[in-house]
């Protein structure tokens, strides 16, 4: 499974700010450190802001700040807000038994992929992220 | 939070004996009252109505059975405990070790846990999971597993907020013709 550019950002962003919610960290903070374009990632906060997933803060000292519920708040959630989480094919819509074959597994493999994106909250993946920073020998 | 159950598929018995685990020692995560002990037979009715609460469905005859097969059967790597506050149940976890099935080396495999709705959100499940998790250290094994509906994303948050990723084996099915 592969992801859009925008949703790499959305998740990269939203897991910035609910790793540290009290904070208030500037577009520019977090396109310098995933080396995008902040005129690219304004369009990603802006519809984050919009579903009221993070807050936009002017003034000095401005930025985004998380105001969802890490616990709660699924991959998935985020995923389906930038790209089509529907099934690609739809095994009626084959007209061979073969392609309908196709369209079957690979509708199996969405099934689990969805499945594991909406069990996984930002709040285990802060913590899968930290477990990896710690490393498997600790 | 809907009903934390996982069904394992299958039901054999571990096929060795194993030392004994003790009753844990979780965190408390309501304070100083919460507790969690090998189950007994006056919790039954609890547990049967936790079950029943949550599924709309009473199965005495199941739990009586479990509690025939689980309690006291700590020592073959089984495990029924449940969750006290205040000495009211409001929690319970099932589970045992097996060998060998599947192909895989001995783990322990989790297949029901619940927590009265009433309960929930205040880690009761995190401490029934973590006593479980070590009877099954005790028993001298490194890998816990479940198994649950992927429509079940609920639990499956709970599951995944554990640590616990996805596993090497794929679960299979199909359809028998009459």
């Amino acid at each position: 499974m592969k992801l859009q550019q925008n949703t790499r950002l959305a998740l990269f962003s939203l897991l910035e700010f609910a790793s540290d919610p009290e904070r208030q960290i500037p577009a520019a903070e977090i396109a310098q450190k995933y080396q995008v374009s902040s005129h690219h990632l304004a369009k990603v906060l802006a519809e984050l802001s919009r579903v009221g997933m993070v807050q936009s803060v002017r003034g000095v000292g401005g930025g985004y700040r998380f105001t969802g519920n890490a616990r709660r708040l699924t991959l998935m959630d985020v995923i389906s807000r930038f790209e089509d989480v529907l099934p690609a094919e739809n095994s009626q819509r084959e007209e061979t038994p073969v392609g309908q074959a196709l369209a079957s597994v690979l509708s199996e493999i969405d099934e689990i992929a969805k499945a594991s994106m909406s069990s996984i909250t930002l709040a285990t993946m802060l913590r899968i992220i930290e477990r990896q920073q710690i490393g498997p020998e600790a | 939070m809907s009903k934390i159950t996982s069904q394992s598929t299958s039901t054999e018995r571990p096929k060795k004996a194993r030392p004994s685990a003790s009753p844990s020692n979780p965190t408390p995560a309501t304070g100083s009252a919460l507790s969690i002990r090998p189950v007994r037979r006056g919790d039954l009715n609890a547990v049967i109505e936790m079950d029943a609460m949550v599924t709309g469905l009473e199965k005495r005859d199941y739990w009586s059975s479990l509690y025939r097969r689980y309690a006291d059967a700590v020592a073959t790597g089984q495990h029924f405990l449940v969750a006290t506050i205040s000495d009211k149940v409001v929690g319970f976890v099932i589970g045992e070790v097996r060998d060998w099935e599947f192909g895989s080396p001995p783990c322990g495999w989790v297949f029901a846990i619940d927590v009265r709705p009433d309960a929930r959100l205040s880690g009761t499940a995190t401490a029934l999971l973590h006593a479980i998790c070590q009877g099954f250290r005790k028993a001298g094994v490194s890998k816990v597993r479940t198994l649950l509906s992927r429509e079940n994303t609920l639990i499956l948050s709970f599951f995944r907020s554990q640590g616990m990723m996805i596993g090497p084996f794929i679960p299979l099915e199909m359809d028998l013709e009459p």
